[in-house]
């Protein structure tokens, strides 16, 4: 692998940029694996990368039907942040913020990460009420968590309206919540992995699986069979479909959560800010666009494409909340085909078929878990059980009743 | 926007319904295993392509009423009354005829 460095960019700069080498290579299949990772989203590409590092397999192939990072991977709204109410899900999602603060170093890619701090806004005695015990729960969980006043607000957001049709009457602030490029992540991961070995496979769709003796033996795809008895299904929206090859029903609900953004304009918002009440969450790129994620629309789509009526409403909203931003022109609106559980909460490990893996479930909130999902499915499918991280995740939760219900901290109404 | 038409008080906008979920799911009876019960609390079919849903017109007439539509495009197929079986739908529609519908 070409290590980046300034003296590197340098280097090339002088020699007119032409010494640069393709960031990982474009391998044709071979006939088997020891894994085999059906997804190149951030948490197949992250499994694959943590398998090889950390676990010592080498033979892992990563099969994406298009492109990688061009499903959620590229269509999320960049937000990574570990404010959670159960201590299983505070424990695994901090762990991740963890990785992501050393994923540049650790990728020799920069992921652009800014802890620029993720608020929460409260728009009634409620919500305040609500906020205070969110917040003291992070904090007993070990994770910065600090109840913030309006004027507090005010000096962090200048540009927030405090008294409109929603007034914030208060709010609570993780300051080690940021955002980072999407883009760079799911590609670090892929140059790392691919250094290490890791076939990544574009343009390859799974069509089924190959299932005899009682375990999972391969995968047919549209590039012909590929052998591995350790197969991790990464696939996000597309969970149903593909668990629906090899037998078996999931509780996920496919939907299109929407986002969109503006056109760039200077610096003027530099923190994360989300209203649960109004369902939007606004924050500003390193390229000056307004980044707005709204909800996902309320019926079952697999269209990548968010209705109109949702879109009205999560603008209006955030013009209600930033009426500064009411001349911007939108550039761009979209949707990413989310998998929801019951409970919000992902599922992750084993599956009745031996051999065979689970990830998926992140709904909206998939993103900020791409490292920790990565190196806790790399260790269950490495020692064949689940990371002592993801015990309490697993399918089998909904069947003994112990689901992890966090619909209210997903930070947004649902 | 999907533009639904109500069995009852005909073609509306999506705004007037409220979504209520896959429709046909039997409540098994009470003595049953508790993964059977989980998957009838929990599993859904979630299908890329024909969904047979619920939705109540609940700013206009207040009725519940079924309708089938493809999640992949958005298309909806055919609407019918609670309690009536599953329509049998004569072809799936074929993506590119889809395509030129939803434009």
């Amino acid at each position: 692998m070409q290590r980046y460095s300034l003296l590197k960019v340098m280097g090339q700069a002088l020699r007119r940029n032409i010494g640069w080498q393709p960031a990982w290579r474009d391998p044709q299949p071979q006939s088997g694996y020891d894994v085999v990772i059906i997804g190149g989203g951030g948490h197949g590409l992250a499994t694959a990368y943590y398998l090889a590092k950390q676990h010592g397999v080498r033979r892992v192939a990563v099969l994406e039907k298009g492109w990688i990072g061009g499903g959620n991977s590229g269509r999320n709204t960049q937000v990574s942040r570990s404010n959670y109410f159960y201590p299983v899900s505070s424990a695994f999602y901090d762990h991740s913020l963890k990785l992501y603060e050393g994923l540049g170093q650790d990728l020799n890619f920069n992921v652009m990460l800014s802890q620029r701090g993720i608020i929460s806004l409260a728009h009634s005695e409620h919500d305040l009420e609500l906020n205070r015990r969110w917040a003291n729960a992070i904090l007993m969980n070990n994770v910065d968590s600090e109840i913030l006043t309006p004027d507090q607000i005010k000096r962090l957001v200048p540009i927030l309206n405090l008294h409109s049709r929603h007034p914030v009457i208060g709010g609570f602030i993780q300051r080690r919540g940021g955002i980072s490029r999407h883009d760079a992540v799911v590609w670090g991961y892929a140059r790392a992995a691919n250094a290490l070995g890791v076939d990544i496979i574009q343009g390859c769709e799974v069509t089924g699986f190959d299932i005899s003796g009682g375990r999972v033996r391969g995968v047919h795809t549209s590039r012909g069979r590929i052998g591995g008895d350790r197969i991790v299904m990464s696939v996000a929206g597309h969970s149903s479909v593909l668990a629906g090859m090899a037998g078996l029903r999931l509780p996920i609900t496919t939907m299109a959560l929407q986002a969109m953004v503006t056109e760039p304009v200077k610096p003027v918002l530099d923190a994360i800010v989300i209203s649960a009440a109004v369902h939007a969450y606004v924050s500003q790129s390193d390229r000056g666009e307004i980044v707005i994620g709204g909800g996902a629309d309320v019926y079952n789509s697999y269209a990548q494409r968010g209705g109109l009526p949702l879109t009205r409403s999560t603008l209006a909203a955030t013009i209600e909340l930033f009426p500064c931003f009411s001349r911007l022109r939108l550039m761009r609106q979209w949707a990413g085909a989310v998998d929801v559980t019951p409970d919000t909460s992902p599922i992750m490990g084993l599956t009745p078929v031996p051999g065979l893996y689970i990830n998926c479930g992140w709904g909206t909130g998939g993103y900020k878990a791409i490292p920790a999902g990565g190196d806790t499915m790399a260790y269950t499918v490495a020692h064949q059980r689940p990371h002592e991280l993801i015990a309490a995740f697993g399918l089998d939760r909904f069947a003994k009743g112990a689901l992890i219900d966090e619909g209210a901290a997903a930070g947004v109404a649902h | 926007m999907l533009r639904i038409s109500c069995p009852y008080c005909g073609l509306r906008d999506e705004t007037e319904y409220v979504f209520g979920g896959p429709s046909h799911i039997t409540r098994p009876a009470p003595e049953v295993s508790d993964a059977e019960w989980a998957d009838y609390l929990f599993n859904r079919d979630n299908p890329k392509g024909v969904h047979y849903e619920r939705w109540q017109h609940a700013y206009g007439c207040g009725r519940w009423f079924n309708v089938a539509r493809n999640t992949a495009t958005h298309e909806i197929l055919a609407v019918y009354r609670m309690g009536e079986p599953k329509p049998v739908l004569a072809t799936a529609t074929p993506p590119a005829a889809a395509r030129e519908a939803s434009r």
